[in-house]
């Protein structure tokens, strides 16, 4: 969906908390649930459905959730609506009322809403001991639906091991928590049971199915106080809460002093004087780079030969690796400077030609200033001389030719003998190189014969080298 | 003429000064004292700097961002979606994961390319970091760190070390060796110190210095060899989750995106901030540069990806639906830069077309959050990583589809069988309740339905 750039929703945001990057997903699914419940604005049908003997209450089926999401989503593969369902349904915001597994199906299954009392939003964290207490309420109802599966089988007796001490404890919490239950009218019952065991599929997923409430490490410290007690789903309180397993670093928060503020202020100042482009020029000079480059660009215009990843055959990364350059390669060495000076068989044509005007030191020159600013911190002095010696001292074997402006700095530079000493004097040599030498190379013979694969005849070839050894040796 | 008219109303000892003066009243604090002259005008001028609150300092700042954006608005003379129109669209994509890795036994968090375009270097929440050939599929240098979570590894231009760090707060360079006697992290460098998880890293040009940035809110450039900083980057408000550098040959700057929104734009060698965009909601997690240099990408919490072109100074484009609502973790530019591969919390990787703002397709496969995702450096593929544990790497065939009459835009050709060069072992994934640890479980791993459809 194209999006101007203008429009900027503002988010007034008074706690902290609310913009932690959990919070807004879950706000986001919050707002998609309320719509889906309601019922004036073309909400999905919640309805009791009969079933055997019995009803079912409050449910809806996948199909009306998944049509519900596309229509209101604008979504146009179901795939990609019951993808959104699916992960709703992950995180614990409805749930299938036979499953286990929390996901989304484009079918007939029955769905239920889960309780705003469970949900994520509320940052619940429980503890094994509210887990065993679950658990064994469970099995102290007998009714069929309410069966432990295998997995949640093996989750108690593994807590019963582990929490041999306190297992009366929890044991009483259980039957105090099923005498309450049993006060509640039967429908409601259903459906809080439902959503009761929903809420620790989420927290306790089945094996093999991802547990949505894991967290980005990187985020967690904005959480509400993670060091404080956490919550007991029902009410239990216990001395000793074992502490999250969730790694919180503590950093103590650096306040914002004046001086932060001052420099921003002449930061502000030095960016609402910067010079700007117009966006039609931008967008054009966007356009213009990505059509130039569209076909280098293997994930939209095939690669030819082929692509190795596809084709399982290596001769592109072969062909690029021999010092015979495609025509499709040398073809980008005229799109811009910086083309030719990335490719390292570019670099050599053009220092060859550039040999053969006997101008090569500008750009040996450049390249060994880009080889300066890679050196370890202990060998940059070394080089800065060698440099120095080589290119710009009185009597220099290479000597550049910079302005004295330039000149000037650059030997000023030399006395500190830092990384950056050449940094103003090979903007120049690039500059002039740009200007002049590539200009020339690109309507070199060199380079017409590499870009139009002309071969260049034997004799011809003969010809020249003897007259090259001629001149040399006159000494020109 | 007396340039200076005042109303003397007593003359007598300065509440300051305690001189005997002719005196003027004075205003402090709502208070009203006798001030002689020369002490008024001290006053006057220490006025200045006493008013100089934090408060009044900030509403100062916040005036003249709202002058900058003013400025910036200024030159909005088109969007770029309109200039696109005439951009001829993409046709039908086919996407088909073409090589899955398997090894890492938890969530991968962070992975990069190495230079030849095959190997890779993956790390994860677990400590490992492991180097693959990712053609062949093969492992071929495996590591584990001292911490976990290792949310950050880069590959050496040169290819022949990797550099890692994570929850130990540092930046470590391993040198890869083919010796099958040396134990890779006996070599082990300890380059980068933070004072918080380490989040991004890279080499620069060379294998010599490395670009950091950290949960301390800094970034900072080290010399490998000798461990010396070089630089250090400060003006994030909070953690700094991402960096990249510039793709010029003679760029010296980077981009970083951090947990206070804000995206800056750094020159290495001064260690100043160059130009800050400030339009996501929420944490930015993923910067990356257009490859011309010219622009960059991010990807952020907020759900959205935006494109910012530093020519402009603004943001010019936004990348968002109505049915996305989980944060992008990761982006990357196809070559040409008309893609931009989103990898998100949702599973999914999105793909958008840059310059016309629509989105071309979307990816599903990862059974978990898209955490890391790189195209490859000649561009032919690209790779994903996930907390399915899992990598994995895709190319794609751009069919140009004329339309033709009768024929639906949707009938999308079958995924036909893929191309395996191992045996598919499915790897079971170990869910942990905390503080239970739960055995070797026999049950069916159940798969949501859809994927059958569409990955295989």
């Amino acid at each position: 969906m194209a999006q101007g750039s203008g429009d900027q929703r503002t988010v007034g945001i008074a706690d902290p908390e609310e913009s932690s990057p959990n919070m807004i997903v879950y706000r986001k699914i919050e707002d998609i649930i309320t719509k889906m419940q309601d019922d004036k604005t073309g909400g999905v049908p919640i309805r009791t459905v009969k079933s055997f003997l019995s009803k079912i209450p409050s449910v809806v089926t996948g199909t009306d959730i998944v049509q519900w999401l596309m229509k209101n989503l604008s979504i146009e593969d179901p795939v990609e609506a019951i993808h959104l369902g699916s992960l709703v349904a992950a995180q614990g915001y409805v749930f299938p009322i036979s499953d286990h597994v929390l996901t989304m199906k484009d079918d007939g299954t029955f769905y239920r809403f889960q309780a705003p009392y469970f949900w994520p939003s509320n940052c619940w964290e429980p503890e094994n001991t509210d887990y065993a207490i679950y658990l064994c309420k469970r099995t102290m109802q007998n009714k069929a639906r309410l069966e432990l599966a295998d997995y949640e089988a093996e989750n108690l007796a593994r807590l019963q091991r582990a929490f041999a001490r306190k297992w009366e404890f929890i044991f009483m919490q259980a039957e105090a928590q099923v005498k309450i239950d049993r006060k509640k009218d039967k429908t409601e019952r259903k459906i809080l049971d439902s959503q009761e065991r929903a809420f620790w599929d989420v927290h306790r997923p089945v094996p093999g199915c991802v547990n949505t409430t894991e967290m980005d490490i990187r985020k967690c410290r904005r959480l509400k106080n993670p060091q404080k007690v956490k919550k007991s789903v029902y009410g239990v309180t216990e001395e000793s809460q074992s502490q999250s397993p969730v790694h919180v670093p503590s950093q103590p928060i650096r306040k914002t002093t004046k001086e932060d503020i001052r420099k921003q202020i002449t930061f502000l100042n030095a960016q609402i004087d910067r010079h700007r482009l117009k966006m039609s020029k931008v967008a054009e000079s966007l356009i213009a780079y990505t059509e130039q480059y569209v076909e280098y660009d293997p994930l939209v215009t095939p690669a030819e030969p082929s692509n190795p990843w596809i084709s399982d055959d290596i001769a592109l990364w072969d062909i690029e690796m021999s010092k015979e350059p495609s025509q499709h390669r040398v073809k980008r060495w005229g799109f811009s400077f910086d083309e030719i000076l990335k490719d390292q068989v570019g670099r050599d044509q053009f220092l060859r030609f550039l040999e053969s005007e006997f101008s090569s030191e500008n750009l040996r020159f450049w390249l060994a200033v880009q080889d300066l600013k890679e050196q370890p911190l202990q060998d940059v002095a070394k080089r800065v001389e060698e440099i120095w010696q080589e290119f710009l001292a009185p009597g220099a074997p290479s000597a550049i030719n910079l302005d004295s402006h330039s000149y000037e700095i650059t030997s000023q530079n030399v006395k500190d003998g830092g990384r950056y000493t050449f940094e103003d004097a090979q903007e120049h040599i690039y500059k002039l190189m740009k200007s002049d030498s590539y200009a020339r190379f690109l309507r070199s013979n060199a380079y017409q014969d590499l870009l139009l694969a002309r071969k260049k005849p034997e004799s011809e070839q003969g010809r020249r080298t003897s007259l090259e050894k001629f001149t040399r040796s006159v000494g020109w | 003429m007396c340039d200076q008219t005042f109303l003397v109303n007593v003359f007598g000892s300065c509440d300051k000064c305690f001189k005997q003066r002719a005196l003027r009243p004075v205003f402090k604090k709502s208070q009203q004292l006798s001030y002689c002259s020369p002490c008024a005008e001290i006053m006057a001028t220490d006025g200045l700097h006493e008013n100089e609150t934090l408060a009044s300092l900030k509403s100062e700042a916040e005036s003249l961002k709202g002058k900058l954006e003013e400025e910036r608005a200024k030159l909005h003379d088109v969007e770029l979606h309109q200039v696109a129109e005439r951009v001829e669209a993409l046709g039908q994509f086919v996407m088909k994961t073409r090589r899955t890795l398997k090894g890492h036994g938890n969530k991968v968090l962070c992975m990069d390319w190495c230079k030849d375009k095959r190997r890779i270097v993956s790390s994860s929440q677990d400590g490992k970091v492991i180097v693959w050939d990712s053609f062949t599929t093969n492992k071929e240098h495996a590591v584990t760190m001292p911490c976990t979570w290792v949310m950050a590894c880069a590959y050496a231009p040169s290819g022949c070390a990797i550099a890692c760090g994570g929850l130990d707060n540092k930046c470590s360079v391993y040198p890869l060796t083919f010796d099958k006697n040396e134990n890779m992290a006996a070599k082990k460098k300890s380059v980068a110190m933070h004072t918080n998880y380490l989040s991004a890293c890279s080499f620069t040009n060379s294998d010599m210095q490395i670009l950091t940035a950290s949960g301390d809110g800094t970034c900072a450039l080290w010399d490998v060899e000798s461990g010396q900083l070089l630089q250090s980057f400060h003006g994030h408000g909070a953690d700094v989750l991402c960096l990249d550098l510039a793709p010029s040959e003679t760029g010296n700057t980077f981009v970083s995106g951090g947990c206070d929104k804000k995206a800056m734009v750094w020159d290495m060698r001064s260690g100043q901030c160059v130009q800050a965009f400030e339009t996501h909601e929420s944490d930015i997690n993923s910067v990356r540069y257009y490859p011309s240099g010219d622009a960059f990408a991010s990807g952020s919490d907020d759900a959205t990806c935006r494109l910012y072109d530093l020519r402009a100074d603004r943001e010019v484009a936004i990348y968002s639906k109505e049915s996305i609502i989980f944060g992008a973790s990761s982006v990357d530019f196809s070559l040409s830069g008309r893609l931009l591969f989103a990898g998100y919390n949702d599973y999914t990787i999105n793909v958008w077309d840059v310059l016309k703002g629509s989105r071309v397709s979307i990816l599903f496969g990862h059974e978990n959050r898209v955490s890391t995702l790189r195209v490859s450096p000649d561009g032919t593929a690209f790779c994903s990583g996930s907390w399915d544990h899992t990598l994995r790497a895709q190319p794609q065939a751009l069919l140009l589809e004329v339309a033709l009459p009768g024929l639906e835009p949707s009938d999308r050709p079958g995924p036909s069988a893929p191309v395996n060069l191992r045996g598919r072992a499915r790897t079971t994934c170990k869910t942990t309740c905390s503080g239970i640890k739960m055995g070797p479980v026999s049950q069916k791993l159940p798969k949501p339905a859809f994927q059958s459809t569409l990955f295989k």
